[in-house]
C-alpha cells in the first residue's frame, strides 16, 4: 500500500506574527518558514506505518511557491520516499487544495491519504474533510490513534471529541486528519538527510491535474486582535478593593 | 558551603523624582557616611555568591529600574536602566530587528546590570565577544554615592583611561552600575541549529577547529557535553527527549549558524556536516527543521544547570583552559572521585570554557576535600583561570591566587582602597579576605 502525505508551509510556529500593514495579509517576507506542525504529526504517522511493515510507500506532496521545495526536503529528510510539488503562486484556498489532492489521489492511487487537521496559518479545517467527500472515500478526522488491519483494510481512528473519545472504523481506502496527540513527530537526522538528497520531487501545475484554481473566498481584511492593556501591580487590600469597585465595576 | 543569612535591610530602589538613579545615589551616600555595608543585587542567577549578603549588609536590589532610556535603530545602540530582565530587552530587541551580543541559560531573571557587573558570557560569546567590546557606556554610583556618567555611545574614544572597564567584571566591588549602553547587532534571519553526537573528545576538538574554518562567517555557537550531562538532562527535566535515540553517545555537539541568506546558511552547513560526517568526526545528528526544534536542542544544553540542582547537592567550577587539554580534568576527577559522585563536563568549547560539575547526593567535606584544591591546582598548572565567566564573588575570592599574580591582586586591592576606602561595597567578595581586611 502507498500513503499519501499533504504537507504545507507555513510561518513558523515560533514566529511572533505581524499582519501586513496594508492589512491584507501576513507579513512574510524575512520570515521563518517551516512545515505546519499537524502536517509533521500526519508525516509521522505515514512513516511508523511504512516502519510497521503496512505500507510500502510515502508521497509527501505540497502546493505553492517555489519554496515549497524546501518544506518538502524536510519530509524527505523525515523519511518521506519521494515528493510533488504542485507550483502555484496566487493564493490557494481549500476547495482548490482539495481538487488538486484528488486528482493526485487519481494519480497515485494511495490506499491513505492522510492529513493536517489544519493549518495553523488560516486555521480552516477543511481540506481534509473536503477531499473525503470529492473522492466518495469515509475520513477519520481529528485522529489520536490509528490502527490498521492489513488483512481486512479496515482502519481503526481515535478521535477526541467533546464527550470523550470515539472510535471509528474506516474501509480503506481512507481520509485521516490528525490532531496534536497522534504522535510526537521525529528529528531529521543527518544520514536521512543525505539520502533525502537523491530522492525526486516531481513538480507539477494545476493545469497538467486539469483543476481550475479559483476561489469562492476574497479576504476583506486581516487585522490584529486588541492589544492586551498592561495590568497593575497594587499597593494593598484596600486599594484593590477600591479599584474592583471603582474602575472595574465588578463587586 | 553555608552562607548566614542574617540580613536585616532590603532596599528596591524606587523611580525618585527626575533620575531613577538618585535613590542608589542617596543611598550608598548614607551608607558610606555611616559605614554601612550593602550588597547589590541583580536576578540573584549569579553561581559563586555574588549577591549574596554575609552578615548584616543593607541588599539594593535593582528590578525597579527596568526602563529602556533609549534606542538608535541606525547605530543599534541600546541605553537601558541596569535593572531590566535579559530576556525583555533581547524580545525589545527582537520588535526592532536587533539581538542582544549575550545570551544565557538565565536569560528569564537575570539582569544587564548584575550581567556587565560580572561581565557574563554565555553562549554567543564565540560570536560577538565579551562584554568588554559590546558595552559602550555605563553609569555608575561610587561608594560616596557620586554618580559617574561615562554612559557615552561612541564606539570609539580614546581619551584617558577607560573607566568603565573597571566596573565591567568588579561584581560591584568598586561601583553600583545604574545604566548602561551596549552595542546591538542586527538580528539576522536566517538561524540553523545541529545536535551532533561525537565519539570522543578529540573528534568534538578536530569538528570545533572544521567548523571555525568553514562556517567562520556564519557560525554563531559552538557547545558541547558529555553523555552524563545529557543522562542528568533526560532523567531530570520534564519533555526532554533523546534527540539521537535509542543509544547514547560519547558526547554531544551544538553548531549553531547565524546569517542572512536561509537557503545558503542551509546548504553551507549540511555539506559541512556531511562532510564531517563521512569524515568520522561526527557520529551521528539531527538538523533542527524548524524554531521549535532548534529551542528543544537549546534547552538540553541550556537545561544542565537546572537538572544538576534537581539531582542533589553539586560542586560547580567554571574554568578557561586550553581546548586540548580541557576534558583530562573532567577524566582525572572521575578516577580520584570513583563511584562516589558523579563528575560531568559541558561548556563552551568556542571559547575554551569548561563547567566542570560534580553532583553528590549531599554535601560532604570528605568529597570537597578530594575535589578542592586539586581542581584549582590543575588549572594553575596548565596556566587556565579557575573562573571563566561566573566571576569570584564570596566562594571563589580566596582563589584568585590561581589565576592572578600577587603583584596583579595588589594592585586590584588598592584601587578597591582608592575608590572604596570605607570598605562598604559588596564586602567579603572577588580580592582574597588576606587582602580587604588589611
Amino acid at each position: 500500500m502507498k500513503i499519501m502525505v499533504a504537507v504545507k508551509r507555513v510561518v513558523d510556529y515560533a514566529v511572533k506574527i505581524r499582519v501586513k500593514p496594508d492589512k491584507t495579509g501576513l507579513e512574510t517576507h524575512n520570515v521563518k518558514m517551516s512545515m505546519n506542525p499537524f502536517c509533521e504529526i500526519a508525516l509521522e504517522e505515514a512513516l511508523r506505518i511504512k516502519e510497521s511493515g503496512l505500507a510500502l510507500e510515502v508521497v509527501a506532496v505540497s502546493m505553492g511557491p517555489a519554496q515549497c521545495v524546501d518544506t518538502l526536503r524536510t519530509g524527505l529528510a523525515m523519511g518521506a520516499d519521494r515528493g510533488i510539488h504542485v507550483e502555484a503562486t496566487g493564493a490557494l484556498y481549500p476547495l482548490s487544495v482539495a481538487k488538486l489532492l484528488k486528482a493526485l489521489v487519481e494519480v497515485e492511487n494511495p490506499g491513505l491519504l492522510i492529513l493536517g487537521k489544519q493549518a495553523i496559518d488560516d486555521d480552516c479545517n477543511q481540506t481534509g474533510q473536503m477531499v473525503a467527500g470529492l473522492l466518495g472515500w469515509p475520513q477519520g478526522t481529528f485522529a489520536s490513534k490509528v490502527v490498521l488491519d492489513k488483512e481486512n483494510q479496515v482502519a481503526t481512528v481515535d478521535r477526541e471529541v467533546d464527550g470523550g473519545l470515539e472510535t471509528l472504523s474506516l474501509d480503506l481506502p481512507a481520509v485521516i486528519t490528525t490532531d496534536l496527540r497522534l504522535n510526537q513527530p521525529r528529528y531529521a537526522t543527518l544520514p536521512n538527510i543525505m539520502k533525502a538528497k537523491s530522492k525526486v520531487i516531481k513538480k507539477l501545475t494545476p493545469q497538467e491535474l486539469k483543476v481550475e484554481i479559483r476561489s469562492d473566498l476574497e479576504v476583506v481584511q486581516v487585522t490584529e486582535p486588541p492589544k492586551r492593556k498592561a495590568g497593575v501591580i497594587v499597593s494593598s487590600v484596600d486599594e484593590l478593593i477600591d479599584k474592583l469597585k471603582n474602575e472595574a465595576h465588578v463587586i | 558551603m553555608s552562607f548566614r543569612m542574617r540580613t536585616g535591610f532590603f532596599l528596591q530602589t524606587r523611580t525618585g523624582c527626575g533620575s531613577t538613579t538618585g535613590p542608589v545615589s542617596r543611598v550608598l551616600k548614607y551608607c558610606n557616611s555611616r559605614s554601612l555595608a550593602v550588597v547589590p543585587q541583580g536576578g540573584n542567577t549569579g553561581l559563586v555568591g555574588g549577591s549574596v549578603p554575609v552578615f548584616d549588609e543593607v541588599i539594593i536590589n535593582m528590578a525597579s529600574m527596568k526602563n529602556v532610556v533609549s534606542f538608535d535603530k541606525v547605530s543599534g545602540i541600546l541605553v537601558c536602566e541596569a535593572g531590566c530582565i535579559l530576556e525583555n530587552l533581547i524580545s525589545f530587541l527582537d520588535n526592532q530587528g536587533f539581538v542582544m551580543p549575550l545570551d544565557l541559560g538565565a536569560k528569564g531573571s537575570c539582569q544587564i546590570g548584575g550581567n556587565v557587573s560580572t561581565n557574563a558570557g554565555g553562549l554567543r560569546l564565540v560570536r560577538y565577544g565579551s562584554l568588554h567590546g559590546n558595552v559602550l557606556g555605563i553609569e555608575v554610583v561610587l561608594a560616596n554615592g557620586d554618580v559617574l556618567d561615562m554612559l557615552g555611545t561612541l564606539r570609539k574614544d580614546n581619551t584617558g583611561y577607560d573607566l568603565k572597564h573597571l566596573f565591567i567584571g568588579s561584581e560591584g566591588s568598586l561601583g553600583i552600575i545604574t545604566k548602561v549602553s551596549i552595542l546591538t547587532p542586527p538580528k539576522l534571519s536566517s538561524v540553523n541549529l545541529a545536535f551532533l553526537a561525537c565519539k570522543d573528545y578529540s573528534s568534538c576538538q578536530k569538528l570545533l577547529l572544521e567548523a571555525k574554518r568553514r562556517l567562520g562567517e556564519v557560525l554563531s555557537a559552538f557547545e558541547f557535553l558529555d553523555n552524563q550531562s545529557l543522562d542528568l538532562v533526560l532523567n531530570h527535566l520534564e519533555g526532554v527527549r533523546n534527540p539521537l535515540p535509542p543509544s547514547m553517545h560519547n558526547f554531544y555537539a551544538l553548531i549553531e549558524t547565524t546569517g542572512s541568506d536561509e537557503s545558503y546558511d542551509k546548504e553551507k552547513l549540511e555539506a559541512f556536516l556531511l562532510r564531517s560526517m563521512e569524515g568520522g568526526l561526527i557520529s551521528d545528528g539531527v538538523l533542527a527543521q524548524d524554531i521549535n526544534q532548534a529551542s528543544s536542542f537549546w534547552r538540553i544544553r541550556e537545561g544542565v544547570a537546572e537538572a544538576l540542582m534537581k539531582a542533589g547537592a553539586v560542586y560547580k567550577y567554571d574554568l578557561s583552559l586550553p581546548v586540548e587539554k580541557m576534558y583530562n580534568l573532567v577524566e582525572e576527577m572521575r578516577i580520584r572521585l570513583g563511584d562516589s559522585s558523579k563528575v560531568i563536563g559541558y561548556g563552551h568549547l568556542g571559547d575554551g570554557n569548561l563547567h566542570l560539575n560534580i553532583s553528590t547526593p549531599q554535601y560532604d567535606d570528605m568529597i570537597l576535600a578530594q575535589i578542592e584544591p586539586f581542581v584549582y591546582e590543575w588549572t594553575s598548572k596548565h596556566r587556565g583561570s579557575i573562573s571563566a565567566e561566573h566571576g569570584l564573588g564570596l566562594m571563589k575570592a580566596n582563589k584568585i591566587f590561581y589565576s592572578k599574580s600577587r603583584e596583579s591582586v595588589q594592585l586590584m586591592a588598592s584601587i578597591k582602597k582608592l575608590m572604596d576606602p570605607n570598605g562598604i561595597l559588596n564586602p567579603y567578595k572577588v580580592l582574597p579576605h588576606s587582602l580587604s581586611y588589611s
